[in-house]
């Protein structure tokens, strides 16, 4: 057994945290500054920070991930970090000639209680950003929130410097995507040009981290949010969140700073939050929907319809991020799958109030918990106490999956040991067949491997 | 570029290169940098700087010291709840990233697959984390009982003035198990290596001479900073089995805490990965007398030449022949595989930047196929592994060194081996070499080009200097390093493959390298269209 030691013994704790459902902050800040374009993310703190986020990216995607940190030593965590950013600036514009560098902070930095803006307006006034360049920067202490929070708080930083406001307002809306995939970025992109709705989709890591092999390197690859576009978004008609977690800082800070209004919406995986996503986005952009969406929307719920006794009553447990994880979880509630376990280690009050309006009725007995101690140890704990049908989350649930013998999809992050996830999306209605393909696919691969010789299928 | 029949005769004059990267850099940084990289002459003594802090900004390799400690050391020890006590991140990446192998028998303890952490919250940074530390451990004892548990303190720690050792005392005499603790946060070294010696020191102290378990075999060993990474110690394992040599205690692939306890029962440590742990065979041997040579088993050549030397020392007629029957029938299957794939390989042009000994061990396996590594380096290592142990009494103890904890060891005269002190002396005298170890420097060729720390910036140059055929250093550089064509093999993680130890290693060393030197999926990089002519067609549609 892989995982010997875990039984079926729930035991409140408060203290411990096992197999955890979430990752720092810091590693978010990094993966959204990644998708704007020309940008080098630096990690202010000491370079182990630096090195771990950058690996967990890289094996993610695949993918070269670039990104400098400002090696704090003994010294700097007793006197503070500001000498070592001041040095780090310099020799990053001067060596790696980015056009942005995106500070983001540590728990080491924040201990100390080092104030980025102050060190980054000090490197401004002593002319240490080279004319035409830019650096922004966010705070993001590990010991709040989660990775989910540092993403956030990197797109409220980068909305807080670029927009600007002028005269004439823009045809175009802002699309704020939530922590999703290159492949969904893209996706989100078609989307819009179906609908024929112009819009700036921020952060976008599409052609960063999916980039061709072409043999040679392009430190700044052509994919990311162009500055232009970044300042443009200040004179947009609206601009649309998807996910509250991801996204709701940087509506409100674009709201307040350039009086852009706001709508949030849940990031589009699924059915009907892809659904609330194509309305909102045709409302804004005041066009109506084409028939080739109808068409794909169409075609998801046909494969729903034509393969839903393989679905239907199906347990499930989830665990990942709140605005990945809702619509997931409306989505398999909507083909009569049974999500009874939820878990996710961002903490967030809305949690418990959206997953009660998704499940109460459907899945009365539905265990679920976010926040602290939320982990997958106790998600496991549940399993044993009952089994499910299937596991749905990253790659850690491969062990869960192994020795309990139970179906697992890998969706979220960090999916170390698949590929498919930069390329193949799962938001929209085709993200949709997608999501359905691999469940089905694990259910039936399950069916395939235990069913007794005699019942073993050739058509299913 | 460098032609490659400009290697004929040796290999070319890097000088170009060294100033073509130095020109880019600001002159601070030029003038730190140029004492990292040293054009190689091994008949002469040349200094290198080494094992001094990156320079903020600069893209580096390395990690922290809570990697070195937690991640390295005490990773792969199975029996052992490995606590990390700080914000959630740090335990998250650390959790079952390394590879390290490990065989429980059924029923036995194994941690290694959990991450266990305090996940520190906002108020515990303000008013201490302490009370929640031992809240953590005493819920930890309660659903796993373990034998041992070691907290790993993260940046945090350190300043908001948490004592994770006296919580460790406090907790130990509550729960009647080995509790301890370690001080590395990330910031108290310029890299993992800081790390390793925090975590020797702590097993040191804590953990070695616990248990005076009786003798098992004629000749008892430790294997000390071999970490079974993809089941290297598994291979060696295997060798010291049927030669008759009592493994007692690896540091610490597939390890458990209790084999360390007593670990200081043996007549002799093996010393693989000298920059982790030289440190516990040093203190070992003032305490114990126990004696260390130097050994690698990366390479089969090496692999038979540390057996025959392991042989030598005990002296003992039965065990040589064993073990040179062993050596004589693994070299005939090596080398059954190395004559296949050498004609394919050889010539071609390596170089590695890895860890603090393997950018060295791994020039033993790339010599048996043929293959020249042009440049070299480590990512944390110290001047000695570059120049050899004879250097150690010139090092300079910086700031940053002297952060760590010197133990100051004592003879244990119950148990000191005044036996094995008198035989290291006979067999010095007929010349046998112990602590020998003479670092990577001296065996490079003539005109390689040895890094220290080496960046992203140099990555790229060295590239387009070298053009080599294989690149090896680990998982950030891989893809930057394939997107220019260069196949990469990652060293720490062995891109999860292996074993590459000992003698079957070898074997699945040089496969590796047949695929990966042999593939022709890079010629298929450019498009067949590539220099046609643009067209504008005219059955285009209008958009
Ligand atoms: S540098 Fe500090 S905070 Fe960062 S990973 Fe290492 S111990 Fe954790
Ligand atoms: S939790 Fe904090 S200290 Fe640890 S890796 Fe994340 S940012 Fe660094």
């Amino acid at each position: 057994m892989l995982l010997r030691h875990t039984t079926d013994k729930v035991k409140e704790r408060k203290a411990l945290t096992v197999n955890p459902a979430k990752t720092c902050q810091p590693i978010g800040a990094m993966y959204a500054a990644l998708g704007i374009h020309g940008c080098l993310p630096h990690s202010h703190g000491s370079q182990g920070c630096c090195s771990y986020h950058r690996s967990a990216l890289t094996k993610h995607y695949k993918e070269p991930v670039m990104a400098s940190t400002s090696s704090f030593t003994e010294g700097s965590s007793v006197f503070g970090g500001q000498a070592n950013l001041m040095t780090a600036i310099e020799n990053i514009f001067a060596i790696y000639e980015p056009e942005i560098i995106a500070v983001h902070s540590t728990c080491l930095s924040e201990t100390i209680g080092d104030d980025l803006g102050q060190i980054v307006a000090k490197a401004r006034d002593e002319g240490k950003v080279p004319f035409g360049k830019h650096i922004i920067q966010a705070s993001t202490p590990s010991y709040v929130g989660s990775h989910v929070t540092g993403y956030a708080n990197m797109l409220e930083g980068i909305v807080r410097y670029f927009p600007e406001k002028t005269d004439e307002k823009k045809r175009q809306i802002n699309l704020l995507a939530g922590w999703v995939e290159p492949s969904d970025m893209r996706e989100l992109k078609r989307l819009a040009g179906l609908l024929k709705v112009k819009s700036v989709l921020l952060p976008d890591t599409s052609d960063v981290l999916d980039t061709p092999m072409t043999g040679s390197y392009e430190m700044y690859p052509k994919g990311g949010t162009t500055i232009p576009d970044m300042i443009s978004m200040g004179d947009s008609m609206k601009t649309i969140g998807l996910g509250d977690w991801g996204t709701r800082k940087a509506a409100v800070m674009l709201d307040n700073k350039c009086k852009v209004p706001f709508e949030i919406v849940d990031i589009p995986v699924g059915l009907r939050a892809t659904d609330r996503f194509i309305q909102a986005l045709a409302k804004a952009g005041k066009v109506s929907i084409p028939d080739s969406l109808t068409d794909e929307r169409g075609r998801l719920v046909d494969v729903i319809t034509d393969m839903h006794q393989y679905l239907y009553g199906k347990r499930v447990a989830i665990y990942g991020d709140p605005d990945n994880i809702i619509p997931l979880i409306e989505f398999l509630t909507d083909m009569d799958m049974k999500p009874v376990y939820i878990v996710s280690g961002t903490p967030g009050k809305n949690f418990d109030k959206r997953i009660e309006e998704i499940l109460s009725e459907r899945v009365p007995e539905a265990k679920y918990k976010n926040g602290p101690q939320a982990d997958m140890l106790l998600m496991h704990q549940w399993i044993k106490q009952e089994p499910v049908d299937l596991i749905i989350g990253n790659t850690y649930g491969k062990y869960i999956s192994r020795d309990e013998n139970i179906p697992f999809v890998r969706m979220g992050f960090p999916i170390l040991d698949r590929v498919g996830h930069s390329y193949f999306p799962t938001v929209g209605y085709m993200g949709g067949i997608r999501i359905l393909e691999k469940i089905l696919g694990a259910i039936m691969d399950y069916q395939d491997a235990t069913s007794p010789e005699e019942s073993f299928e050739l058509t299913m | 570029m460098v032609k490659k029949k400009e290697y004929i005769n040796g290999l070319p004059d890097p000088t170009p290169l060294k100033e073509e990267i130095l020109a880019r850099y600001p002159r601070k940084v030029a003038k730190k940098r140029d004492k990292s990289m040293v054009i190689n002459d091994p008949d002469a003594d040349q200094e290198i700087q080494a094992n001094i802090r990156t320079i903020p900004g600069i893209i580096t390799q390395r990690g922290c010291t809570y990697a070195g400690c937690k991640g390295v050391v005490l990773g792969p020890t199975r029996d052992i709840i490995n606590l990390v006590h700080g914000p959630i991140g740090c335990s998250f990446y650390a959790w079952l990233t390394r590879r390290n192998q490990t065989r429980p028998a059924e029923g036995e303890d194994n941690f290694m697959t959990y991450a266990f952490s305090t996940d520190m919250q906002d108020e515990n940074i303000v008013f201490g984390g302490e009370a929640k530390l031992k809240e953590a451990i005493r819920e930890a004892y309660e659903m796993f009982a373990p034998k041992a548990i070691g907290i790993f303190s993260t940046c945090p720690v350190g300043l908001i003035g948490d004592d994770v050792h006296s919580v460790a005392r406090d907790m130990k005499a509550e729960l009647g198990i080995n509790i301890f603790g370690f001080s590395c946060e990330g910031y108290r070294g310029v890299s993992q290596s800081a790390g390793h010696h925090i975590a020797n020191n702590q097993v040191f102290k804590n953990v070695v001479g616990n248990n005076d378990r009786p003798r098992k075999g004629k000749f008892q060993v430790n294997l000390l900073g071999e970490y079974n990474i993809g089941g290297d110690t598994f291979e060696i394992e295997r060798l010291f089995e049927e030669a008759g040599i009592e493994l007692l205690s690896t540091f610490s692939g597939n390890s458990t805490i209790e084999s360390m306890e007593y670990s200081h029962t043996a007549d002799l440590n093996m010393v693989m990965c000298h920059r982790s742990i030289n440190y516990i065979a040093e203190m070992m041997e003032e305490k114990y007398g126990i004696p260390w040579i130097k050994v690698n088993f990366i390479g089969a050549e090496s692999t038979a030449k540390s057996l025959k030397k392991i042989a030598d020392y005990f002296g003992d007629a039965e065990l040589t022949a064993k073990v040179d029957a062993i050596c004589e029938r693994e070299m005939a299957k090596v080398n059954a595989v190395k004559e296949a794939v050498k004609p394919k390989v050889e010539g071609k042009l390596a170089m590695m930047f890895v860890g603090g000994s393997r950018a060295h061990h791994y020039q033993d396996l790339f010599g048996e196929l043929g293959i020249r590594v042009v440049s070299a380096g480590y990512e944390f290592a110290h001047r000695d592994d570059y120049e050899g142990r004879k250097v150690i009494p010139n090092i300079k103890i910086d700031a940053d060194t002297r952060n760590i904890e010197d133990l100051v060891v004592s003879k244990d005269e119950a148990h000191f081996r005044d036996d094995l002190v008198a035989k290291k002396d006979s067999l010095e005298k007929s010349g046998y070499k112990f602590k020998d170890y003479e670092g990577m420097m001296p065996e490079m060729k003539k005109n390689s080009l040895v890094i220290d720390d080496v960046n992203h910036w140099e990555t790229e140059k060295l590239i387009e200097f070298y053009k080599p055929d294989v690149f090896c250093a680990g998982i950030k550089e891989k893809y930057v390093v394939q997107k220019y064509g260069v196949p990469l093999k990652q060293l720490h993680s062995y891109d999860y493959g292996g074993p590459y130890a000992a003698f079957e290693g070898a074997i699945n060393f040089y496969k590796e390298m047949q695929r990966m030197l042999d593939t022709k999926i890079w010629k298929l990089v450019d498009t067949p269209w590539k220099h046609e002519p643009e067209i504008v067609g005219s059955m285009t549609i209008e958009a």
